[in-house]
């Protein structure tokens, strides 16, 4: 056994009287689960005779699904390794339950070839979680010319977006939509009229008003998702829409789906948990794009997974160094990091609201469809790719709880409902000092 | 004992009722003190005030400086270029100097809103906000509301009008909450794409029509139209401007009533306000440079004095 970061690779382990869900083939049982070498070598009600060498985790009252699927993470290498790296990102994931992140191609450079596809891919091999990279739709993010989204797919990608960087240029959107019909894969387009964000530092409303902080207005991404959808309706091709953050855009995107158009959406777990008053005070780690927005907003983004217009969480894991946002909150940058807390977070919020299966799915089977991907099922002899719940335990989120380089959030300090008690991916377990 | 609930003056917004009437009383007090042919007085001896000024600004500072030095304090005077804010590094640049430098007080001006909120946080020293960004400008709304009670006499239910470019204002923000807060009925006006959608949630009443205004208040606080909008589309041009919103002689005579007129300064005339208008008795746009003196000698002297001082 070898430890790091709390992580231990582990030849044998038993996980008991665990509930074991999943939700791609429908198993909802209490059983134990034996893992050797990785695979797992049995699934019983009762497994009695182990050898001494077997790590053995109390798993009563606890759930073992599947490992969480993020498609929204900045792991920022290569280019900008003083925030996150891909390492460190996997770490938090792997912390946070995910065995699976998609990384966004904003890096430097910018992941807009088959060959830098490849290099992420190689890159994460060796550690705890498998990354997809999601590449570029445009050379270079320049919203001039398409990429080489074949090949990019070929050797790995499995959606295409340039990221922050909303595609201005509606014939472009058209051509990638119909191009990436092909390839089967979704077009992601961070959704805001860059024009009505104008300078718009957060959500336009009666808090913008006092802070005197210039205003970025809702309907700067409903308009935008608008177009988006009216494009994919026409020419086909599927829009996954990220970080929906107000009840404008929800309008519009159940509009679409009621008359069947096959689009996705995603939340973030801050935009799903908090408002815009988390700024009153100027706190740049609550500096997002898009920005968090009304209670009216959130309450809506709520009834939105309840009902399914939104189909998963993603976290819009956002690393930034101290010096990115230690700074006034104009030149302050956007984003903070979510995997470690995204679960405990969404689930305080979605408890008592929604079943916890269904929650459980935001995490496992719904983003999985939304990249066409099936990960190591709860089989015997296939892979062990498990997450252990304890999904009413309370918890304060601390600094010590992070795993990613930076610590940009302003979740520290904030009670938690559900926790991620280990992970289990490619031999590795998680947080093995405190099983 | 002049103390105030507060500890800084960041913007009224956080001020209480109690503490901006003190604000104002004690600064017709320091008004006494300026008339007289020494207007020095050693209240704020051996304190260190920094002036850091990262944005332009004449008069405030002028203002600021010469209310510390009659307070005897010792002054010391910083400006940065606008173009280190841009690189966003100075702040916290800023920061660690100050606690360092072991000041007092530092009054700070900022392009960015929140800035002086931010450096609160991370100081010792008492930080009051010579204006930041968009935000608030806290001690031109305390000298505006001290010549308004000049003036009339109170401030509660007083019709002020407030017209500009009330967007882009922080004298703006920081009157409407200072007036709201001490009673007064308080209208803006201006382009409605310059007044922010959701104003009247600040319990204030807008209007677009400068006669409509007019008509209605008891004195009108006129502000200072940025000519670094125009260059981007948003006013298409001065005389356009000025025939809709100026407080042109011409529609001041067409009104029979006579209202008072402010004006924040420094003035563009012939634009936002006729010279007819502003060198007439009816402004008192003098009378507030004096007033922003004793209010900056109030501020300074209820956050910063001791107490054992004032008792000799």
């Amino acid at each position: 056994m070898k430890k790091n970061n709390n992580i231990i690779s582990v030849n044998s382990v038993l996980l008991k009287n665990g509930t074991i869900y999943d939700p791609f083939i429908k198993i909802n049982k209490v059983a134990d689960i034996l893992i050797k070498r990785g695979k797992i070598s049995e699934i019983k009600r009762e497994i009695k005779s182990v050898d001494s060498k077997t790590l053995i985790v109390d798993c009563k009252n606890k759930i073992i699904t599947n490992g969480f699927i993020d498609l929204h993470s900045h792991f920022r290498e290569p280019g900008f390794e003083i925030k996150e790296t891909i390492q460190t990102g996997s770490l938090a994931a792997f912390y946070g339950g995910y065995t699976r992140v998609c990384t966004m191609a904003n890096t430097s450079p910018v992941i807009d070839t088959p060959e830098l596809v490849k290099h992420i891919i190689n890159q994460s091999d060796p550690l705890p979680v498998y990354i997809h990279p999601i590449g570029a739709i445009t050379k270079g993010q320049k919203g001039e010319e398409l990429a080489e989204i074949g090949g990019m797919v070929k050797s790995g990608a499995v959606a295409i977006s340039d990221d922050g960087i909303p595609l201005r240029n509606s014939y472009l959107l058209r051509m990638a939509l119909e191009y990436s019909k092909k390839f089967n894969i979704p077009v992601i387009n961070h959704a805001e009229d860059v024009y009505l964000v104008n300078e718009g530092l957060m959500n336009e409303g009666i808090n913008a008003l006092k802070l005197g902080l210039p205003g970025n207005p809702d309907i700067a991404e409903s308009s935008m998702i608008f177009r988006d959808l009216s494009i994919s309706h026409y020419v086909g091709g599927r829009i996954h829409i990220p970080h929906v953050s107000c009840y404008k855009s929800l309008e519009v995107i159940n509009q679409f789906k009621k008359i069947g158009l096959n689009i996705t959406a995603e939340v973030t777990p801050h935009h799903l948990s908090l408002t815009d008053n988390i700024l009153v005070g100027f706190d740049t780690n609550a500096k997002v794009a898009p920005p968090i927005r009304t209670k009216k907003d959130r309450d809506a983004l709520i009834k939105g997974v309840q009902e399914g217009i939104i189909d998963c969480v993603a976290t819009d894991h956002a690393p930034h160094s101290i010096e990115d946002k230690e700074r006034d909150f104009q030149n302050a940058c956007c984003g903070m990091i979510g995997l470690e807390s995204a679960f405990g977070l969404v689930n305080k919020t979605l408890s008592g609201k929604m079943d916890l299966k269904s929650i459980i799915n935001l995490f496992t089977v719904n983003p999985a469809k939304v990249i066409n991907i099936t990960p190591n099922l709860i089989k015997v002899n296939n892979l062990a790719e498990l997450t252990i719940i304890d999904p009413n335990c309370e918890w304060v989120f601390n600094e010590e709880h992070i795993f990613s380089k930076s610590k940009n959030t302003p979740i520290i300090g904030k009670k938690l409902k559900g926790r991620v008690v280990s992970t289990i991916n490619k031999g590795f377990l998680s947080n093995y000092n405190n099983l | 004992m002049h103390k105030l609930e507060t500890k800084h003056l960041i913007g009224l917004e956080s001020v209480s009722k109690k503490d901006i009437e003190k604000i104002l009383d004690v600064g017709f007090i320091f008004k006494e003190v300026l008339d007289r042919p020494i207007k020095k007085v050693p209240i704020l001896q051996g304190k260190n005030i920094l002036n850091l000024f990262f944005e332009n600004s004449t008069r405030t500072k002028i203002s600021f400086e010469l209310a510390e030095k009659r307070l005897s304090a010792d002054v010391t005077n910083f400006s940065a270029s606008s173009s280190s804010v841009k690189k966003g590094e100075s702040l916290k640049d800023t920061i660690q100097n100050i606690q360092s430098m072991k000041m007092d007080c530092v009054v700070m001006r900022h392009p960015v809103p929140g800035s002086c909120m931010q450096l609160k946080e991370y100081v010792d020293s008492i930080i009051i906000n010579a204006g930041d960004g968009t935000h608030e400008h806290p001690t031109q709304a305390l000298l505006d509301m001290m010549s308004i009670k000049e003036k009339f006499g109170k401030i509660k239910d007083l019709k002020v009008g407030i017209i500009g470019d009330i967007l882009h204002s922080r004298v703006a923000l920081s009157n409407i909450f200072g007036l709201v807060k001490l009673g007064a009925k308080v209208k803006v006006c201006g382009p409605p794409h310059l007044i922010q959608k959701d104003i009247e949630s600040l319990n204030v009443d807008k209007t677009y029509d400068v006669d409509e205004l007019i008509e209605w208040a008891d004195v009108v606080n006129v502000l200072r139209i940025q000519r670094e909008r125009m260059g981007v589309g948003i006013i298409p041009s001065i005389r356009e401007y000025r025939d809709f919103f100026g407080i042109t002689n011409e529609r001041i005579l067409k009104h029979k009533k006579e209202i008072v007129v402010m004006h924040p300064g420094p003035m563009n005339r012939g634009v936002e306000i006729d010279s007819q208008i502003a060198d007439s008795p009816q402004a008192i746009i003098l009378d507030q440079v004096l007033n922003g003196v004793a209010i900056r000698m109030s501020v300074l002297y209820l956050l910063l004095g001791n107490s054992e001082l004032e008792k000799k």
